[in-house]
């Protein structure tokens, strides 16, 4: 029974993953640059949601909402400000930006909120026993699981069938030419950013309810593990930031049950590893071999 | 349609070397350039452009590789900004405008090499040119309220008819980037006339096509005219479309323009003759 307890476990942080996976993926996807500031939106948002419920008394529901909100607009800002100048430049140039836009949200959130660990109250309490109490589910987990499930019909639907959605898929493509066809890519590239880290702050608020700490660096390793994520199932795609995620989930927990705790994380960068080296474009990308 | 010759529509010429085909005669130019140039750090890439192409003309802009003819599409649609000179979409001046501005005013332009989009199905290509004429928000697409599925409808129904033009509606849910090379160029043009241009820029659209395919490209490009009354300006190296469809013609040589005219002035014009093959050395 402890095996299919771990497996829920794993699946549930495997869907906080795959939320947050979503936003590097699709920032990838349409801009070509990975956004590291992205695991510290999520810490941001989580802040926001902390601050909703404990010094406002909101409702759940609506610290989560406010959060959203919060986050869309700093990842629109953050894009304005930070990479939109460099659209021209190297990508390193980009790269280095999100680095130190990373710390400046950490260091930011130091000086705002200080460094100390705080307690984050999870917004929904209680758990599920199953099978005479051998199994139990938090109903976090449950909510995690749904909202991956949710976010990503809705993103495949979004993608697939709406106009802003094929705008995007467009502008990934070739910018150029889609912007030779009237889309206009700055704003196809802000929406991106909104989407992305409103998917941020919905996964902050579920991974401190399921993990209930919350420091400036909370979102900097989760964020780094879901973008080995978004990299495992193959950069770039939807579907795959859903199987990279939810693999990663499962592989950390397992990882930590039956290895090591002190060792997952090298088990799941050695998966990583191995499957970059079958499949260098990830288990869903497409390897595009260059024309010679 | 018939396989008679066309015949060639009388051209009048203009003041400053401008003209017009007859029909477009009193009717201001869709498209004017005005001693327009660019420059690349030292290198005028186009220099002192005049050019009026008139509201239902196929005119073709011709001249030897590295002339400056792909750069004159960069600077109508505004991939580049001009260094000088105006450029007046339907008497409207396109300064400061962008990409996106000018698709919008009703320029759109296909691309020498292939840009499609090509994991995008067929008919998705084609709702990309439709973008901006359909109005429903983000939050009206993810809910799919009624207005999503009404212009949604409509825009599959634009987009069939207009795949229909060149018999392709039956490859709408193909992913571009697999269809064969004529079909792909095809698809180029019907994106570009999803957007509702009033002039349509084509980027060698018969470049790798067998001389049958030109001769159906040829026919196709008229047809398009003729439906949509829109002016083309089109860039080609296979003489036989040029000289078959092109109502006016601009050689351009080293970002400057050596002649305009009806195809047989061209034919005729010295100055092109040698751009094309060379001076004649003395005695020979």
């Amino acid at each position: 029974m402890s095996l299919l307890n771990n497996l829920i476990i794993g699946v549930s942080l495997g869907s906080i993953y795959a939320i947050i996976a979503l936003g590097y993926t699709m920032v990838y996807g349409i801009a070509k640059m990975l956004n590291f500031a992205h695991g510290d939106v999520i810490m941001v948002g989580a802040f926001v949601s902390f601050f909703a419920a404990g010094s406002f008394g909101l409702p759940p529901v609506v610290g989560l909402l406010l959060a959203m909100a919060v986050c869309t607009l700093l990842g629109i800002t953050i894009e304005r400000l930070a990479y939109k100048p460099l659209r021209q430049a190297p990508s390193l140039a980009v790269l280095i930006t999100a680095i130190g836009v990373s710390y400046l949200l950490q260091n930011g959130a130091q000086i705002l909120w200080g460094a100390a660990t705080k307690t984050f109250t999870p917004i929904l309490e209680g758990q599920l026993s199953l099978a005479g109490g051998q199994i139990t589910v938090t109903y976090v987990a449950i909510l995690a699981v749904v909202c991956c499930l949710v976010v990503m019909v809705c993103l495949t639907l979004f993608t697939g069938k709406t106009k802003l959605g094929k705008a995007m898929r467009a502008c990934s493509e070739d910018k150029g030419a889609a912007q030779l066809m009237g889309i206009n890519v700055d704003s196809t590239i802000s929406m991106t950013f909104a989407i992305g880290s409103a998917l941020a702050a919905l996964a902050g608020v579920l991974m401190c309810s399921a993990y209930p700490v919350l420091s400036p660096t909370t979102g900097a390793l989760s964020g780094i593990r879901a973008f080995t994520a978004a990299v495992f199932g193959g950069i770039g795609s939807i579907p795959g930031a859903f199987l990279g995620g939810i693999l990663l989930g499962i592989i950390e927990t397992f990882a930590k049950a039956y290895i090591s705790t002190s060792l997952s994380d090298a088990v799941v960068f050695g998966v990583l590893i191995v499957v970059l080296l079958v499949k260098p474009a990830g288990l869903l990308g497409k390897y595009v071999p260059e024309k010679v | 349609m018939s396989k008679e010759p066309r015949q060639q529509p009388k051209l009048v010429p203009m003041p400053a070397t401008n003209f017009l085909t007859e029909r477009d005669i009193g009717k201001p130019p869709i498209l004017e350039c005005r001693h327009l140039g660019v420059d690349f750090g030292g290198l005028t890439a186009v220099n002192d452009l005049n050019l009026a192409i008139g509201r239902t003309e196929i005119t073709g802009l011709i001249g030897p590789n590295g002339a400056g003819k792909t750069t004159v599409f960069n600077l109508l649609t505004k991939v580049y900004q001009p260094t000088r000179g105006t450029i007046l979409l339907d008497g409207v001046d396109t300064h400061g405008k962008t990409t996106v501005q000018v698709n919008r005013m009703g320029i759109a332009r296909t691309f020498q090499n292939i840009r499609l989009f090509g994991n995008l199905t067929v008919e998705d290509n084609v709702k990309i040119g439709l973008h901006n004429q359909l109005k429903y928000g983000m939050a009206e697409g993810i809910l799919r309220l009624p207005s999503y599925w009404k212009q949604e409808r409509v825009a599959h129904e634009r987009s069939m008819e207009l795949l229909s033009l060149f018999g392709m509606e039956g490859l709408h849910d193909h992913p571009a980037g697999s269809l064969p090379y004529g079909a792909q160029r095809r698809l180029e043009i019907v994106r570009a006339l999803a957007t509702n241009p009033s002039l349509l820029l084509l980027d060698e659209p018969a470049a790798g096509m067998n001389p049958s395919e030109t001769a159906e490209l040829m026919e196709n490009i008229v047809k398009i005219r003729d439906t949509f009354q829109i002016a083309i300006l089109l860039i080609e190296h296979d003489m036989s479309l040029v000289m078959g469809i092109c109502e006016g013609i601009c050689v351009l040589n080293f970002g400057q323009v050596i002649a305009k005219g009806t195809p047989a002035d061209i034919q005729a014009n010295p100055a092109v003759i040698e751009a094309y093959l060379g001076k004649r050395k003395e005695g020979e």
